[in-house]
């Protein structure tokens, strides 16, 4: 599925990267444990959560995730935004919580990890 | 290669910094993908646990075509049981860890699964050295 679609079913706004439209996804994580997040060795998986800090992105980035939904109204920040950019990493803010976000992309066909 | 980077107790916005600039150098090195994120994976988790437990610390690299080799030497309290440290879900760490997204007792295991060697000593009152070894070959 690709960002943009994410963005619309999400009621989304991608608000870093906004040149990767394109790019597409089958698997998501959802967590807001980046210990957890971690431990995935799985490539190209989405990551949702509500933790809006900076070390978020910088999971991101160790863990090979391309794209980050922020959850429950949740806004990167400033810092967030400037490292996102720089590492290319796409970030979508999104009203729904992350059970209602991971319900519709489940629904839709994205694929849990375990 | 020899690399060295220093790392400041407390400050979670550079927690990450070294690992990043890791990850770039073994991707000009064209290392194999997976040896890239196992190995910065587990340098992510250290640099962590010095940002999130130590007063300072320091991380040395040593790239060669055999190995890489990464020794994070922090000051700091020091790790009174490692054995129980390195379980799952033993922590030691503070709320503003928490809220940072970790301190759930994983980072050390995480980072044995996914080196080829992990060696850890420490003193109470001085600091933890861990010293981790990737194999290329």
């Amino acid at each position: 599925m690709k960002i943009s679609e994410i963005e619309k079913l999400l009621e989304g706004r991608v608000v870093c990267c906004e040149h990767k439209m394109d790019l597409s996804f089958e698997i998501a994580c959802a967590s807001d444990l980046m210990s957890d997040v971690l431990t995935l060795s799985h490539d190209n998986v989405l990551l949702i959560t509500g933790l809006n800090n900076v070390s978020t992105i910088r999971t991101a980035e160790m863990s090979d995730i391309h794209c980050v939904i922020l959850a429950r109204n949740k806004t990167a920040n400033a810092e967030m935004l400037a490292l996102a950019k720089e590492l290319g990493i796409v970030i979508i803010e999104c009203p729904y919580s992350v059970f209602r976000a991971s319900g519709v992309l489940f629904q839709t066909g994205i694929k849990p990890i375990y | 290669m020899h690399f060295t980077y220093n790392v400041e107790g407390g400050n979670f916005t550079r927690a990450g910094y070294a690992s990043s600039e890791i990850k770039k150098i073994l991707k000009q090195l064209n290392v194999d993908l997976a040896i890239i994120k196992r190995t910065v994976v587990a340098s992510y988790e250290a640099e962590v646990n010095i940002v999130a437990h130590a007063y300072s610390g320091t991380i040395f690299v040593d790239i060669t075509p055999e190995t890489i080799l990464i020794k994070f030497v922090d000051e700091g309290p020091g790790i009174p049981d490692i054995a129980m440290a390195m379980k799952e879900g033993f922590s030691t760490a503070t709320s503003k860890v928490r809220e940072m997204g970790f301190g759930a007792g994983m980072g050390l295991p995480n980072i044995r699964k996914n080196v080829d060697n992990m060696n850890i000593t420490s003193e109470v009152g001085k600091g933890t050295v861990l010293e981790l070894t990737m194999y290329l070959q």
